[in-house]
């Protein structure tokens, strides 16, 4: 069973009297455990596929299933259990909190969203910090760490309540190019580490590469995919 | 719960000064609110107590009508010995009753043999005036303030009257009154003492011997003009009146209709009006408590909202229930009302309890150097700070509930 299905997806957003559509009736399939890149210019439609996949947006038509689970029938606040659930997030602008210690970012997810048990929780984000490398920057503030370590904290935060499914919106467009890469190095030895199928989008040529399955998005419509992906 | 307040407690302190602006206008207002009740409150209480502890008694009883006619203390309105039988034993079940005193009042003419004035004479049985109308003794400036305030053959009389009439304590003046027949009659008193007015200086009341003012009216019978009476617990006074009401209400004529009437102090006296204004006074001053609080959590919770728009989207992204979202604004607000309303308490009791110990004066009436010493009741004071805690709970519910139903896209789109 295929993780994420989208069948003749399209949205259209109104923008005064006019339809404006993003996406226009697209097929594709992704698998569990896979390491996935949209990828394609700006406006191109990857931030609206990625809200749709992430359960933040509706599809105007066609089926987008996550998880077995048709987005479409999930109201506002069902939306927001199944994203705290089962999807974790990483932003372009890392997003951290910032009157949160390092820590606490990670632990946000397990005490606000899921309310695990205190010690469990603790133990849980002492074992991603290990695994993204900040446990040593645990006390620090959002503003007392680099970009590299605040998207390292994200992607920790990302990870933490064991998500089936991370989606990363442009993860590395606000990080020099070696720090980039080291992030993508440590988002694809999570995805081996915790079996967590991590999609990303992003329009930098040398970023895509990284991926294992790409899907390229132009005007709202799949052009192109490469390897493992099922484009249909 | 705890979680959400640590988030809230931060988030305020990453505002410093805005957060202690609103702490600090919060404050302003309860101290305001708070020492005006306290000191209003002390001034109401000291002339009500003044009035009633001098003059009225906490409830008089009256035959009805008297009252409208009271300005030409009418004999023919008097309470039969039969009625006032009653009204004694209505009081004497009333556990609610501290002490009363029957008055018979009349107008007259006062004269010292060389000039005549007319006075305003209440007949009393000075034990029971002594316990009902505690101050009225205290009051006196020339004669003996110990023992009864008048014995039989004894008048006392205002100062007013002392002044106009050159009249002093020992002298021998005559008094002369019509009774309900229509019959003059005069009788002779020694003044016993000098009564200084209570609420100004147009008193003309006089005090004589109960038994006195029956032999001057020639009365037949024991009749009675009023009963004044005094409560226990003068905050029951509402509740009292609706008793001895309703006790007194089998008494009717023969047309089936009751034939007296309770008031309260506050029916008899025109500083009823100013205790009025003060309480209407006071609730104004909490209107604008609770518009300062108001505005003042609004302002900083909408600029909160606005401020961190992309972290409420991040935050519901991440899958935060909306319920969640509210909750941490609300409690933002909540703090700043809970700290507000601490501060806000703590500094108005020490600023009571400065002005009781500097002991400022005032004068009421013909009462000088009265001292202010400002009390609030416990009540009050949970009043106010419940007043704030909602004020501000609900001030901060509108940007809450904006945030908690924000767009998530759209809010981390948000520059």
């Amino acid at each position: 069973m295929s993780l994420v299905q989208a069948t003749q997806l399209a949205k259209t957003y109104r923008v005064g009297d006019i339809d404006v559509p993003a996406i226009k009736g697209i097929d594709f399939a992704i698998e569990p455990g896979s390491f996935v890149a949209f990828v394609g210019p700006s406006g191109s439609g990857k931030s609206t596929l990625l809200n749709m996949v992430g359960c933040l947006d509706h599809p105007s038509s066609g089926t987008l299933k996550v998880l077995d689970t048709d987005i479409a029938t999930l109201d506002r606040r069902a939306s927001a259990r199944f994203r705290g659930e089962h999807i974790g997030f990483v932003f372009q602008d890392f997003n951290l909190i910032p009157v949160l210690t390092v820590f606490e970012n990670v632990e946000y997810p397990l005490r606000m969203v899921q309310n695990w048990p205190a010690e469990k929780r603790r133990e849980q984000v002492r074992r991603m910090l290990e695994a993204v490398g900040m446990a040593d920057q645990a006390g620090k503030r959002p503003d007392q760490i680099s970009g590299g370590q605040k998207q390292r904290v994200a992607v920790a935060r990302a990870l933490v309540s064991n998500p089936k499914l991370v989606l990363a919106d442009e993860p590395t467009a606000n990080l020099d190019h070696d720090t980039a890469y080291r992030i993508l190095e440590l988002m694809k030895s999570m995805r081996d580490e915790f079996r967590t199928t991590f999609i990303f989008s992003t329009h930098d040529p040398k970023i895509m590469g990284e991926a294992e399955v790409t899907f390229t998005l132009e005007d709202g419509r799949l052009t192109n995919n490469t390897s493992g992906g099922s484009h249909v | 719960m705890f979680d959400v307040i640590g988030i809230a407690s931060r988030n305020l302190l990453r505002y410093r000064r805005r957060s202690l602006l609103t702490l600090l206008l919060i404050v302003i207002g309860m101290v305001a609110v708070l020492l005006f009740i306290a000191v209003a409150g002390s001034f109401k209480s000291m002339m009500v107590g003044q009035i009633t502890d001098s003059i009225l008694g906490h409830l008089q009883v009256h035959r009805k009508g008297y009252v409208a006619s009271i300005d030409n203390l009418p004999l023919n309105l008097n309470m039969k010995p039969q009625m006032v039988a009653k009204v004694e034993e209505a009081l004497k079940q009333n556990t609610a009753v501290e002490s009363w005193s029957p008055r018979v009042k009349f107008g007259g003419m006062f004269s010292n043999f060389a000039e005549t004035t007319s006075i305003r004479v209440n007949g009393i049985d000075p034990a029971l005036e002594a316990a009902t109308v505690p101050l009225l003794a205290g009051r006196l400036t020339e004669g003996e303030k110990a023992g009864a305030l008048v014995g039989k053959g004894q008048i006392v009389i205002p100062a007013l009257l002392a002044r106009g009439m050159k009249t002093k304590v020992g002298d021998t003046v005559v008094v002369v009154a019509t009774n309900r027949d229509g019959s003059v009659n005069g009788k002779t008193f020694v003044v016993r003492g000098i009564l200084e007015s209570a609420t100004g200086p147009g008193g003309r009341d006089g005090y004589i011997h109960i038994d006195d003012a029956r032999e001057l009216l020639r009365m037949p019978e024991a009749e009675i003009s009023e009963i004044a009476i005094r409560l226990k617990d003068f905050s029951r006074l509402g509740q009292v009146e609706a008793q001895l009401g309703q006790a007194l209400g089998g008494l009717s004529n023969k047309e089936g209709k009751p034939v007296l009437d309770v008031h309260t102090w506050a029916d008899l006296s025109p500083f009823a009006s100013l205790a009025r204004m003060i309480d209407l006074m006071t609730l104004f001053i909490k209107v604008v408590l609770v518009s300062i609080v108001l505005v003042a959590v609004m302002n900083v919770m909408i600029m909160a909202v606005f401020e961190r728009i992309r972290e409420i989207g991040t935050i519901a992204a991440i899958g935060t229930p909306p319920s969640r979202i509210l909750s941490l604004f609300l409690a933002e607000g909540l703090m700043l009302g809970v700290v507000g309303t601490v501060a806000g308490t703590a500094l108005s009791l020490l600023a009571i309890l400065g002005i009781r110990l500097w002991q400022p004066t005032f004068n009421f009436g013909q009462q000088q150097n009265l001292v202010m010493a400002p009390t609030i009741a416990g009540g009050d004071v949970l009043t106010i700070a419940v007043l704030v805690l909602v004020v501000a709970v609900i001030a901060s519910l509108q940007p809450a509930w904006k945030a908690s139903r924000m767009d998530p896209i759209g809010a981390l789109r948000h520059v």
